[in-house]
């Protein structure tokens, strides 16, 4: 069989960056620093709070974002640095992704009188928008 | 058991007539294995009182003691006491001397004695009535949230005006919280509600230094007393016709619109708040009230 390339385009790699789905730094972001097996990796997340430690793949998610300069093993100062260098945080933060989960848990947050006010501000914005389709469509 | 008069109940027989210690006797023997104080006190009998008791007595027998064939309130409707209380004069009570002389016969008795009015019984109830504990515990009032404070909008979730969101003015003394919609903003008057059909909301109206007439208080909401009993028949052949209905006392009306006024301006600082209180809470798709935050 000819070597086909991968339909995939995030891989577990070393410098790729990603998103934690539980434990204490739940929601962070952080570095693969070095893969241990098929079922952990070191991550490292010296900008994000994120101590250095194992973490199992199950409760990572991948991101789109990677150090493709990390060298293999790098420790948490090598990893702040390139972190830092390459901005990665604040490319994470602009995403569409991170903006979503900003939102969601923005929304939960809610009391009640603001989900009302959410929702009167909803109205008003369909309101107009219905409006401005009306008159643009007459 | 073929022998009733066996052996050992005869020498048990022979023992109680024999020794002038019998309750020792007794009280050595194994079938009682409680100690003499507490048989004792299952031994003492305390008078029924039927004095109070003898119109419930007379319909609701005792099944077994301390519980009544009928209900309490199978009793009251055979007692009909709710037709009207019965009037009837008490005859005038005679007073019966505790003593009186009696003649009594033979040469060396003296002709005459002073011998009780009223024999005591010479029988005494076998078997004691035991009389229900009476209860000296009573329910204190609830004590308030935390998070429920003067002017917190609360959720109500029973009772006719469920789903409203109203504002806590205080507590009363029962427990209840005194809650207004108030009665401008979303038609709820002045009334007392439990804490426990309620969710407070983290939402606050800024009373300030509003305080609540001291008048307003458990008292101020009880119902008032039935204005005589109409008789039967006019309530037969008053059948088919709305009862009239009484008109809404006028001082309880003013004291709303005094309450309201200082909470409805509080309200009219926040904008959307009025709306807010207007509007009936519910839950919508994929809400879960213990997922929510309030």
């Amino acid at each position: 069989m000819p070597a086909q390339p991968s339909n995939f385009r995030r891989f577990v790699e070393v410098g790729r960056v990603v998103l934690l789905k539980s434990g204490p730094q739940e929601g962070q972001i952080a570095v693969i620093a070095e893969i241990i097996d098929h079922n952990r990796a070191i991550i490292d997340g010296p900008t994000t709070g994120v101590p250095r430690q194992s973490f199992p793949y199950r409760h990572l998610s991948l991101t789109p974002f990677i150090l493709s300069t990390l060298p293999r093993g790098a420790g948490t100062g090598v990893v702040r640095k390139h972190l830092e260098k390459d901005g990665t945080v604040e490319k994470w933060e602009k995403s569409s992704w991170a903006q979503r989960r900003a939102a969601i848990a923005k929304r939960r947050s809610l009391n009640d009188f603001e989900r009302f006010v959410v929702m009167v501000a909803k109205k008003a914005r369909r309101d107009r928008v219905r409006k401005t389709l009306a008159k643009a469509s007459a | 058991m073929s022998k009733p008069n066996g052996p050992e109940s005869q020498t048990l027989t022979l023992v109680l007539s024999a020794t002038p210690y019998i309750t020792d006797a007794v009280e050595e023997a194994p079938i009682f294995p409680i100690g003499p104080d507490s048989r004792r006190c299952a031994k003492s009998t305390r008078p029924i009182d039927f004095k109070t008791n003898r119109n419930a007595m007379a319909r609701s027998k005792e099944l077994v003691p301390g519980v009544g064939r009928l209900s309490r309130s199978s009793v009251f409707a055979r007692r009909g006491l709710y037709k009207g209380q019965k009037k009837s004069t008490k005859p005038a009570e005679v007073e019966t001397p505790v003593t009186k002389q009696a003649t009594v016969g033979g040469d060396k008795n003296g002709a005459t004695r002073v011998v009780p009015t009223k024999k005591a019984p010479r029988f005494y109830p076998a078997e004691d009535v035991r009389q229900p504990k009476k209860s000296r515990k009573a329910p204190k009032p609830a004590n308030l949230r935390s998070s429920i404070t003067p002017g917190t909008v609360l959720i109500l979730l029973a009772g006719r005006f469920r789903g409203k969101r109203v504002v806590f003015l205080k507590q009363l003394a029962s427990g209840l919280l005194l809650v207004t919609g108030p009665y401008k903003v979303n038609g709820v008057p002045l009334r007392r509600v439990n804490q426990a059909y309620v969710i407070a909301s983290s939402t606050k109206v800024d009373l300030g230094d509003f305080k609540v007439d001291e008048k307003i208080n458990d008292a101020y909401f009880a119902k008032p007393a039935a204005k005589g009993s109409r008789s039967a028949e006019e309530e037969f052949f008053s059948e088919g016709k709305p009862k009239e209905k009484a008109a809404f006392p006028e001082s309880k009306a003013a004291d709303q619109k005094t309450v309201d006024a200082a909470v409805v301006a509080a309200i009219k600082k926040t904008q959307y708040l009025d709306k807010y209180i207007k509007a009936t809470f519910g839950l919508s798709k994929g809400q879960f009230p213990h997922q929510l935050t309030f």
